[in-house]
């Protein structure tokens, strides 16, 4: 592992909480299964594949792209994803790119994701140097992730907070003109839908 | 408040490190931590999520820059914890060193002698009703406000004393300044605005820069243009 700044003490905040999680067992405030529980919600049932099937549905489904762009969350509940409390995720806006507008989604103050389309943030969209660089400097951050983009594109960033979560619409690719929607969302990535990156051309 | 948490524009940071196949949790702890914030929420601990978010504002600010995210959940859980009366920071600190943890370890917890009193949110659900309309329309040239009070803020520091310009109306929600500290719902209209890069960094921006806040209305008044 790196000298990134989650590891330069790791054994401090790991030591702290098994003792923490002890406590509460004891106390009978923490069901003892309850971590591999999470573990599994996480790893299996939440994450970017349904943010990829939304993306998927939109470029084939024009009538569902007009209400997505209109009105994430209850177009998102079509396809059954909940975008509610326990979601993380009580407002959904979902942001176009096009050849003009490149949108990236960040949360400066805290870490605010849409965790219901694209399940828990990766590392980095958490990390000191995403939050701090992205408002200021985006071009030399999406240049970091290989994205570059011409002088005259707009960029636009969403310094999203708790209440009102984003999510982008990447451009389909060229080339896709007569795939699948299922296959559609195999092409659709995590870092796609946050805006750091674009989908290529399939090779 | 003006601490750590509000990274926005800060100069010094490197590049950011990404990892392929980057799994939802990297150890168990963290896993744990993620379980032990949801079983304090239903333990009334928590308070609400608005209390829970700046009570990692409320961390030990080194160790929010080096304990990771769920080294910052945990600091915040703690925290609260420790202020509801439901668990010792000592013993906690006590069981650490028994499982190997340095003497001088830096622990991310501050509780506050003098905590918020905070009832159990009923609902997660943070909508809200409200008959009076919004004060701005869409189009609208706002200001913020330049200064902040020392709780909970949706307000970044590089947002502050800034012209915008009022991009939509999301209705109106519980106002986290309040709800985080106990003092009630007082549900406050939420609006999208609009920043030119320049507005925010000055004449060496990125001219095609736009960045767009979600702001709370008490944080905002006309601006003259």
């Amino acid at each position: 592992m790196s000298d990134h700044d989650h590891h330069h003490h790791p054994d401090e905040p790991a030591i702290r909480a098994e003792a923490l999680e002890g406590l509460l067992i004891e106390q009978g405030l923490l069901d003892p299964a309850a971590v591999d529980a999470v573990i599994a919600t996480f790893n299996e049932r939440i994450g970017p594949m349904n943010g990829a099937r939304v993306v998927a549905r939109a470029w084939s489904d024009p009538a569902f792209r007009a209400r997505l762009l209109e009105d994430g969350s209850a177009a998102v509940a079509e396809i059954g994803i909940d975008s509610g409390p326990g979601g993380q995720m009580e407002k959904l806006v979902v942001v176009e790119n096009t050849a003009r507008v490149h949108n990236v989604v960040v949360c400066t103050l805290c870490s605010c994701y849409p965790w219901a389309v694209l399940g828990l943030p990766p590392r980095w969209y958490k990390s000191p140097e995403y939050r701090s660089r992205i408002v200021r400097e985006p071009r030399a951050v999406l240049a970091e992730f290989g994205t570059r983009l011409a002088d005259d594109t707009e960029v636009r960033v969403w310094d999203s907070s708790a209440e009102v979560r984003y999510l982008v619409l990447p451009r389909r690719p060229q080339g896709t003109e007569a795939w699948q929607e299922g296959e559609l969302a195999e092409l659709v990535t995590r870092d796609a839908m946050i805006g750091v990156e674009q989908i290529p051309e399939p090779a | 408040m003006d601490g750590i948490h509000d990274l926005g524009g800060m100069h010094g940071f490197g590049p950011i490190e990404r990892e392929e196949n980057e799994p939802a949790f990297h150890e168990r702890w963290e896993a744990a931590v993620f379980a032990m914030v949801m079983a304090a929420g239903r333990a009334g601990a928590t308070g609400n999520a608005d209390r829970f978010r700046h009570a990692i504002e409320r961390i030990d600010p080194i160790a929010y820059l080096t304990h990771g995210y769920y080294g910052r959940w945990l600091g915040a859980i703690e925290t609260l914890l420790a202020e509801a009366g439901m668990v010792d920071p000592a013993e906690v600190t006590a069981r650490s060193m028994a499982l190997g943890a340095a003497p001088n370890g830096r622990i991310a917890a501050r509780p506050s002698p003098r905590p918020d009193r905070v009832a159990p949110a009923r609902s997660a659900d943070n909508r809200r009703e409200l008959r009076q309309p919004p004060l701005f329309a869409t189009g609208d040239p706002v200001r913020t406000a330049a200064a902040v009070k020392p709780g909970h803020t949706r307000l970044p520091r590089y947002a502050r004393g800034k012209c915008g310009r009022i991009l939509c109306c999301h209705d109106a929600w519980v106002y986290p300044d309040s709800h985080a500290h106990g003092q009630g719902d007082q549900p406050t209209h939420l609006y999208t605005v609009a920043f030119t890069g320049t507005e925010l960094w000055g004449r060496e921006a990125d001219p095609a820069l736009r960045v767009h806040l979600d702001l709370f209305e008490p944080y905002l008044e006309l601006a003259d243009v």
